[in-house]
């Protein structure tokens, strides 16, 4: 293990040359540019690919073609950028092509605030690109765990077929912070099944799967005259408008990632056991409420924390597991966006503490908001 | 081989209209493909939306159909990631030119080794014939009827302006010389522009007295001239003229990709 200080940005393109991320395009964006600027300077080094591309929708393009020719690919962006992109996000999705994409959320709508934190961006990563579409989003909350969720974003990308969407906000994006690198060894990295080469042919019905499997698609120039298509396809990944070819694929695309959500979720829960009111909050806002939750119980407040780091698929049996019939608060740096995906998994009402002027929700804050509301 | 070897002949018959250009280019393109001799996996064919959008449905190769207007940049991709390969992309005119002329602009700049077919029929055909950054003045489209005001882009300035290395342009009444010029398009190592005028006599033509693909051949045919013979004319007698050949090869500037291999070389010696 190595330890080094670095801001989160720099974090994850550490950990992802570390997964084997070997291709980034770009554009530059606040408060997420430092990302481009440390991949531009490590990928070359390891025989990898940077490119600047002319915009946010081109970057996302070529991340996906570097990946559709057998490269672990990645692009970063913030939110103005992360809305240029959904397009691109949902062809990988249709066309299940492995990317990562981070997006470090500043606030917003629009340019919003560029150098300040937000977490309004959690609903468009599950539903901004178009359509019915799987999708994958993590949201660490420590350096280290920027670190090794980075890997494991690449992991779920490459296992499912799928984009990975990683979450940071501007404080986890520049704050230098101590990060525990492991040894390359101590790093497991998972690569995309791929068709044995060297067959005369592939067979054709490749999108053609067990339900809950990826599809095992050959890369470009892996010796078969495969078809990438962006039109609802059939198994053979030609375009169809055939209902029931529609329907299958596109269930084949949902199941993969449903049926093994056990597997994607990953949650952390603090001073949960004997608590009487437990917090919701994930990112940076997760960590006031560790702080808060130990000044509220040096003052003898039973406080817990639930913090998924899995956003989507949302962690909804988990959650209702552990928060059981006990007093929940939601903390997030937006308006309302994770707490009516709280509220659906309990089914039922929530406290709730909101904030979206470009400030961070503070320890104290949701001391105030417990001992105001909740006790 | 044969260049029907580069055909997805159980994808036939295609979706495109009876007397579209369209086929013409695309055997001009596979033609090229078996005149080089070039296998079909080492071959990424990479499509955008619309009529053009199609071909890469039908073509034997590596192949990828993408986003409206995006297909210079899913190649940028492909190319950088493998510049082993070859990497074709063929794109319309509202693709390559309206939505995607950011692309355009900006691989021709990079002049990375892409080998880009415009098929110009200066329209939207797939949507209906709606008005593209190549219809020609006062024509009638479904957005434009009452004539179109706007002016239209020369796409061969436009490639050579952006910094493309090799630039030509050629005509779907003249299929011989169009496969000639996309067959050297595909050896030039850099950004190459081959732009293809062809007729959308359906979705164009029929709204400008031009309704069959016969009259719209004849019309185009009576507009085009080779450069060679363009070059013997006056300004005036050529004023309304589509010249066509090759307008710019520069064989000196350095390509993309292998600029990028070189800066890997001086980065990793120097470490």
């Amino acid at each position: 293990m190595k330890r080094v200080v670095m801001p989160g940005n720099e974090t994850v393109a550490h950990a992802a040359v570390a997964a084997g991320c070997r291709f980034y395009a770009g554009y530059p964006i606040t408060p997420s540019s430092e990302l481009a600027a440390e991949m531009s300077k490590l990928l070359p080094k390891v025989g990898g690919k940077f490119i600047q591309m002319e915009d946010e929708i081109a970057s996302m393009a070529a991340a996906i073609g570097a990946s559709v020719a057998g490269y672990k690919a990645m692009t970063a962006t913030s939110g103005p950028g992360f809305s240029l992109k959904q397009e691109h996000i949902g062809l990988a999705c249709m066309m299940e092509v492995p990317v990562v994409i981070v997006n470090v959320m500043r606030g917003g709508p629009s340019t919003g605030l560029p150098t300040h934190p937000a977490q309004g961006d959690v609903m468009q990563a599950r539903w901004g690109t178009h359509g019915d579409h799987p999708i994958i989003a993590l949201a660490p909350a420590f350096p280290t765990e920027i670190y090794m969720e980075t890997i494991r974003a690449f992991n779920l990308a490459e296992r499912f077929r799928n984009p990975v969407i990683l979450l940071l906000d501007e404080i986890l994006a520049h704050t230098y912070e101590v990060v525990d690198i492991p040894e390359p060894e101590e790093i497991e990295l998972v690569d995309r099944k791929l068709p044995p080469s060297g067959l005369d042919r592939l067979d054709f019905y490749t999108y053609q799967r067990k339900e809950g499997d990826p599809p095992l698609l050959p890369n470009f120039f892996q010796g078969y005259n495969f078809h990438f298509e962006s039109l609802a396809h059939d198994e053979m990944g030609f375009p169809t408008t055939d209902p029931e070819k529609v329907a299958y694929i596109s269930r084949l695309r949902e199941a993969k990632i449903e049926k093994h959500r056990e597997e994607i979720w990953k949650n952390d829960e603090y001073m949960l056991e004997d608590a009487e009111i437990v917090i919701f909050a994930y990112g940076s806002v997760a960590r006031s409420a560790k702080e808060a939750i130990n000044r509220l119980r040096s003052e003898g407040i039973k406080v817990g924390l639930f913090r998924p780091i899995t956003l989507w698929p949302f962690p909804d049996q988990p959650l209702r597991r552990a928060v059981g019939e006990r007093k929940v608060l939601v903390a997030e740096m937006n308006l309302g966006q994770m707490v009516y995906e709280v509220e659906r998994a309990l089914r039922r009402d929530v406290f709730t503490l909101f904030k979206a002027d470009g400030t961070p929700i503070s320890p104290v804050e949701i001391m105030d908001k417990i001992k105001g509301e909740l006790i | 081989m044969s260049y029907m070897d580069y055909v997805r002949t159980f994808k036939l018959p295609h979706s495109w209209c009876p007397g579209c250009g369209i086929g013409t280019i695309m055997q001009a393109i596979v033609r090229a493909f078996d005149a080089l001799g070039w296998k079909n996996e080492d071959i990424a064919f990479i499509t955008g939306i619309g009529c053009s959008g199609r071909m890469s449905t039908y073509i034997n190769t590596n192949s990828m159909h993408t986003t409206h207007g995006r297909p210079l940049a899913f190649a940028t991709g492909v190319k950088l990631a493998r510049p082993d390969k070859h990497v074709v992309v063929v794109s319309g005119d509202g693709d390559a030119l309206a939505i995607g002329g950011n692309h355009f602009i900006h691989a021709a700049r990079r002049n990375i080794d892409i080998k880009l077919v415009i098929i110009n029929n200066s329209v939207y055909g797939m949507t209906g014939g709606q008005v593209s950054p190549t219809t020609p003045q006062m024509f009638r489209t479904q957005t434009t009827p009452y004539g179109n005001i706007e002016p239209n882009f020369d796409v061969v300035k436009l490639a050579i302006a952006a910094g493309a290395t090799f630039v030509a342009r050629e005509s779907v009444t003249r299929p011989r010389n169009l496969e000639k010029v996309i067959e050297k398009s595909f050896l030039h190592k850099g950004f190459s522009v081959v732009e293809a005028i062809s007729n959308c006599h359906i979705n164009l033509g029929r709204r400008n007295k031009l309704k069959d693909q016969i009259t719209m051949l004849r019309w185009i045919n009576d507009r085009i001239i080779p450069m060679n013979v363009a070059k013997r004319k006056s300004p005036e007698e050529i004023k309304d003229k589509i010249i066509l050949g090759v307008f710019h090869e520069d064989k000196e500037r350095e390509e993309y990709t292998q600029l990028y291999e070189k800066l890997v070389e001086t980065v990793r010696g120097s470490k």
